[in-house]
């Protein structure tokens, strides 16, 4: 193409084609979707950007942390003192039923003790403050304040003061994500507190849940309080989590539709409690190790032989 | 180089570094946490376009590219989400640079406004296919307002670019 000694000017020289170069791309970021949706393979790469985007993440918070601090300043001295009797108020209200508490525990162990039944772990928890929520608006997440060095690992339950909020989905050294228990990806195990119906509960989005796989004719009512029944080894059994707002049984449907709002502040800002991680439940009785019971067994058949 | 084809004011040549500093301010300002809120736009996608319609040589799929996998780790989305759509919105913009710039700035983000609204079709697409919650019809919000912000961006972004108008009594053009 080229006559000997010279080149084209540098003018024309713009490396592949643009449709070469988009197919090129767009088949790179083809292969991380796939890689990333159905493989979950890529979680190293995000932990390795996100540690190094952590200090400018940590510049972009300030003007809203500014702002934040600036509309605190200003609260009234007033509204400060009515805060602080109601939190008084509700101590003291709060401390009947915990003074309680430790009674009924230890009764309970002695209980369960006699029993000859598993004493239930005390799960100890960590204060983390939610910093924002996530801006993918695919799903329903949280960041919170806490991460892999302050001890937060990936699948322990997260509440507040009224119920359970979500899960710790992902872990990054100084933040995790939470993803709430209204994504749709987000199931949790109830039960119905009235006459404990169990039935799994899963977000449907736009900050409701629903009650499914529950025949039509199934005992629910509307005002019916769920609670995690802890068949899943993630959630301790008997935490509040919503609350059954709407039934439809449509019998040519072979499930009932029961709508669920979540009691926690699912949607809202403020402090939650990281659960500590449960222990291992019992294995399930399918991969359970054959019984001990043979050489008892061989012996009566050996005796009836005879 | 001028503002708009039929301009006749001649722009200064562009610097790298200023390239590169927009772009990265954009990524922060993408940054800052304003959660849910609709109407938030996206503001590497507009500045990304910009570049694409003004130096299609010197920016193009490959700093959408970049730019996505930043973004897409920062969203906590699927890794390769924003990647797809920015690299679709700079070939798009990259195809309009030649027609785009015949046009007053009204018409230009009238222009624009597609290929934003494209780049939030893809991903709605993408995530929906993963099986994804509908975001809801007020979360296209955010193209409008970006659209309606490329006239002021192109100012701002032309800024460094502009010379200061002297008239030479002197000179005869």
């Amino acid at each position: 193409m080229s006559v000997a000694g010279h080149v084209p000017p540098p003018f024309f020289k713009r490396g592949p084609a643009p449709l070469v170069r988009l197919a090129f791309f767009v088949s790179l970021s083809l292969l991380l979707l796939i890689a990333d949706l159905r493989f979950h393979t890529l979680e190293w790469a995000r932990l390795a950007v996100a540690t190094v985007a952590w200090p400018l993440q940590r510049i972009t918070w300030m003007p809203i942390d500014a702002a934040g601090d600036f509309g605190a300043y200003l609260t009234r001295q007033s509204a400060l003192l009515k805060e602080n009797q109601e939190l008084r108020r509700r101590q003291l209200e709060a401390a009947n039923l915990l003074l309680r508490q430790q009674h009924l525990e230890q009764e309970n162990l002695r209980l369960r003790a006699l029993l000859d039944m598993r004493a239930r772990l005390p799960v100890e928890g960590r204060i983390a403050e939610i910093l924002y929520a996530a801006r993918d608006p695919f799903s329903r997440r949280v960041i919170i304040d806490k991460g892999s060095q302050h001890g937060i690992a990936g699948g322990q339950a997260v509440v507040d003061e009224v119920g359970v909020i979500g899960q710790v989905v992902r872990v990054f050294p100084l933040t995790s994500e939470v993803l709430l228990l209204t994504d749709k990806d987000q199931a949790i195990p109830v039960e119905v507190q009235r006459n404990g119906l169990r039935a799994v509960l899963a977000g449907v989005g736009a900050g409701m849940m629903e009650l499914r796989f529950l025949a039509s004719n199934a005992e629910v009512q509307v005002g019916d309080m769920l609670v995690t029944s802890g068949l899943d080894g993630v959630y301790l059994r008997g935490l509040p989590v919503a609350k059954v707002v709407k039934i439809d049984r449509d019998s040519s449907y072979s499930f009932a539709r029961i709508t669920c709002a979540p009691l926690a502040g699912v949607e809202r800002h403020g402090l939650t409690l990281v659960l500590g991680a449960r222990t291992a439940l019992p294995p399930q009785p399918d991969d359970a190790p054959a019984t001990p019971e043979r050489p008892a067994g061989g012996k009566r058949v050996k005796k009836k032989t005879r | 180089m001028q503002p708009t084809h039929s301009s006749r004011r001649i722009l200064l040549p562009v610097r790298n570094w200023f390239i590169v500093l927009t772009l990265f301010l954009a990524l922060l300002l993408n940054l800052v946490p304003f959660g849910r809120l609709p109407g938030i736009p996206d503001w590497v996608a507009l500045v990304l376009a910009f570049w694409c319609v003004h130096q299609p040589l010197k920016v193009g799929m490959a700093a959408g590219f970049v730019l996505g996998l930043a973004m897409d780790v920062a969203d906590a989305s699927v890794m390769g989400q924003h990647a797809l759509a920015y690299v679709l919105l700079a070939f798009a913009a990259a195809g309009l640079s030649r027609r785009v710039l015949w046009f007053p700035l009204a018409q230009q983000a009238l222009h624009v406004l597609p290929l934003f609204l494209g780049m939030q079709l893809v991903m709605m697409v993408t995530r929906m296919i993963g099986g994804a919650e509908f975001p809801g019809v007020l979360w296209f919000l955010s193209s409008f307002v970006a659209a309606l912000l490329w006239h002021p961006v192109t100012y701002l972004l032309l800024i460094p670019q502009f010379r200061p108008e002297d008239k030479d009594v002197h000179r005869p053009i």
